[in-house]
Formats: structure tokens, C-alpha cells, sequence
């Protein structure tokens, strides 16, 4: 992965629109987070492989930025993109980077559904 | 003290390092003594967070890169018998319970061993740990009393000691200190940060502290509580 060339990434996300397409979608803090710091209210969001079309998308702002896909009848948003690439076969990773090299949020789009 | 006698080991975890933390050197004494060990490793650590920046892998390369490098921990800890059962990462508390009991007493049917190393449920910190822990209890509490085997439970959780007492099982492992210390530099995607900081730490003249490479420390878990 690298970092985020939005005029890049916007035509990848293009490239997507209007098919019937696999989204993986990532939020997390990690399961030791309240471990660490009790006060820490650890909540975070997974789902893989839901099939959906979007007919538009959009990357916006500096990084870490954000990208939006919007459906017939609703939207998928991921906050905080900083890397991505195009992966041998032909997915689109995006993810999220923290400052210590950590995953904060993955977006994922694929025209063949993710293994397991 | 000293180590009992073994017929044969199994040890269940969920993510590959689990059993290099936990383990590595109670396992490796016990091949050093000839005794069998198998490694019934849960799921591959997918939902790993440390991707590094710049990144050296995605969400989709690393179960690849996490099992190559469970392979080389076992090498390092002597353990020629690895089960991978292909399950995902934080996903384990949610699956079936029954087909996670089922699993493990058909580990222990074909294994039959005298000792089991597990996580102490309640006290694992993370949600497959726990439902790790658990499976492996439910399935030893359905045995016969005298077929059972001994489990041993790692338990980390805060309130641990507050609430279980120290552990009763402390195994000295430095005589196999190096083995334990190639075990968590195989598993490099989740510990390099960690060895890298306590190289810093070794330096500065503050070592990491013993709890990981002097001692090993386990619950034994009495199934019927």
C-alpha cells in the first residue's frame, strides 16, 4: 500500500461504480484497548463481503481522508484513509494507518468476494 | 519445580503468538524431554492490527504472512504437530458453541493427552481467549474424572491475581530462554516493535522484566467450578 494520491484513488474508486461489487468495512481499536486503559470504551465494526453497488464515490480531503460511496438507497462512508493499492487480483484496499503503524479502518472493494 | 511427566501435549489457542507468550518455554522443556505436543491454532490472526507505516502488509496479505510465521515459532519451540483449524480472528465467541466443544474433544479423542494449555476463561482478556478457554473446559468437564486430563489456564486480565490468587503453576524457563525469545521473533509482524523496545530498554540497562523469559506461569483449572 501507499499513501493516498486522491486523483489516483478517485478513478480506482471509479472504476467500481455501477457493478455488483464485495465491500469489506473495518473499524477497530483492538481487543486489548480496554485492557490497557479501563476508561477506554472500546467499540468498533466489521462486516465482509456484503455485495452492494454504489453509483458514485468520492475520496475528499487531506489525509487522512475520506471516502464515500453512494447507493441506490443509502451510503457507505469510511473516515481516516491514508494508504491503498490495487492487489494482484485486482481489489481495492484502502486502509487507515494510525501514527504507530496500526489499523484504525479498512475500506475494501472487490468484484470477487473476500476469502473466509 | 520440577516438570511432571507427560504422555502427551495439547495446546489451543486462537492466534498464532498466543503459545509464544504464554508457552514457548514450557513447550520446548517438554520437547527437549521427548514428549509429544500438538498445537491446535485456532485462526491466523487475521484481524491483526499492526500493518505497519509504511506498511509492510494489508488486511488481505496477512494471514499469509502470519502463517509462515507460526511455522517457523514451532520450529522454534520443537513442535512438529501444528493444527491450523481455520477459523477468523474475533470471530470465535460467536460461532456455535457445541461445534467448539465438539472440536476440542475430537482433539483430545485422537491426541489423548495428559495435558491441555489453554486460556482461563473470565481472565483472558480477549473475547477468543476467553471462548477459547471455555470450549476447552466444557469439553474436559464432560470426561469421565479419572480420563481427564490436567488443564492448565493463562490468565492476564487485570483483576487475575485480585480475584484467582497467584497462579499455581511457575515454571522456570530460563534454561530455555533463547528458544522462547526465537519464538517471539518468528511471530515478527505482532513483536518486533516489542523485541526493538526492549533491545532500547537492554541499552539503557533496564531489561524487559522476568515475567516473560524466567517464568511461565498457569492456573491449573478445575472443570467442575
Amino acid at each position: 500500500m501507499k499513501e493516498v494520491d486522491v486523483n489516483e484513488l478517485q478513478q480506482l474508486i471509479n472504476s467500481f461504480a455501477n457493478k455488483d461489487v464485495y465491500i469489506h468495512l473495518e473499524t477497530t481499536n483492538g481487543s486489548y484497548a480496554t485492557h490497557y486503559n479501563e476508561q477506554f470504551f472500546n467499540a468498533s465494526a466489521f462486516l465482509r463481503n456484503a455485495k452492494i453497488q454504489y453509483e458514485h464515490g468520492k475520496v475528499v480531503g487531506e489525509s487522512p481522508h475520506r471516502v464515500g460511496l453512494k447507493m441506490e438507497h443509502g451510503w457507505v462512508y469510511a473516515q481516516g484513509i491514508t494508504h491503498y493499492e490495487l492487489d494482484e487480483h485486482g481489489r481495492l484496499l484502502m486502509a487507515g494507518l494510525n501514527y504507530e503503524g496500526k489499523l484504525a479502518i479498512a475500506l475494501q472493494i472487490s468484484e470477487t468476494p473476500f476469502s473466509y | 519445580m520440577t516438570l511432571e511427566q507427560q504422555r502427551h501435549i495439547l495446546v489451543v489457542f486462537p492466534h498464532p503468538d498466543d503459545e509464544a507468550f504464554s508457552s514457548a518455554g514450557l513447550i520446548r522443556l517438554y520437547r527437549n524431554m521427548g514428549v509429544p505436543v500438538t498445537y491446535a491454532c485456532l485462526t491466523l490472526g487475521e484481524m491483526g492490527r499492526n500493518l505497519g507505516n509504511p506498511p509492510f502488509a494489508t488486511r488481505e496479505s496477512l494471514p499469509e504472512i502470519r502463517r509462515k510465521e507460526l511455522e517457523e515459532a514451532c520450529k522454534a519451540m520443537g513442535i512438529e504437530d501444528l493444527r491450523m483449524m481455520g477459523f477468523r480472528d474475533k470471530t470465535i465467541e460467536f460461532e456455535d458453541n457445541e461445534k467448539m466443544v465438539q472440536l476440542v474433544r475430537n482433539l483430545i479423542d485422537e491426541c489423548n493427552p495428559s495435558l491441555i494449555i489453554t486460556f482461563l476463561p473470565g481472565y483472558a482478556v480477549h473475547p477468543d481467549h476467553d471462548a477459547t478457554g471455555r470450549a476447552v473446559v466444557e469439553a474436559v468437564r464432560r470426561m469421565d474424572r479419572n480420563a481427564r486430563p490436567t488443564v492448565y489456564g493463562v490468565g492476564f486480565a487485570n483483576n487475575t491475581i485480585a480475584e484467582k490468587g497467584e497462579p499455581d503453576v511457575v515454571i522456570d524457563i530460563m534454561s530455555v530462554k533463547e528458544d522462547k525469545l526465537k519464538a517471539l521473533q518468528a511471530h515478527a509482524s505482532q513483536t518486533a516493535w516489542m523485541i526493538e523496545e526492549n533491545q532500547k530498554r537492554i541499552d539503557e540497562g533496564q531489561p524487559m522484566s522476568d515475567s516473560w523469559f524466567h517464568y511461565e506461569k498457569f492456573y491449573t483449572i478445575n472443570v467442575d467450578e
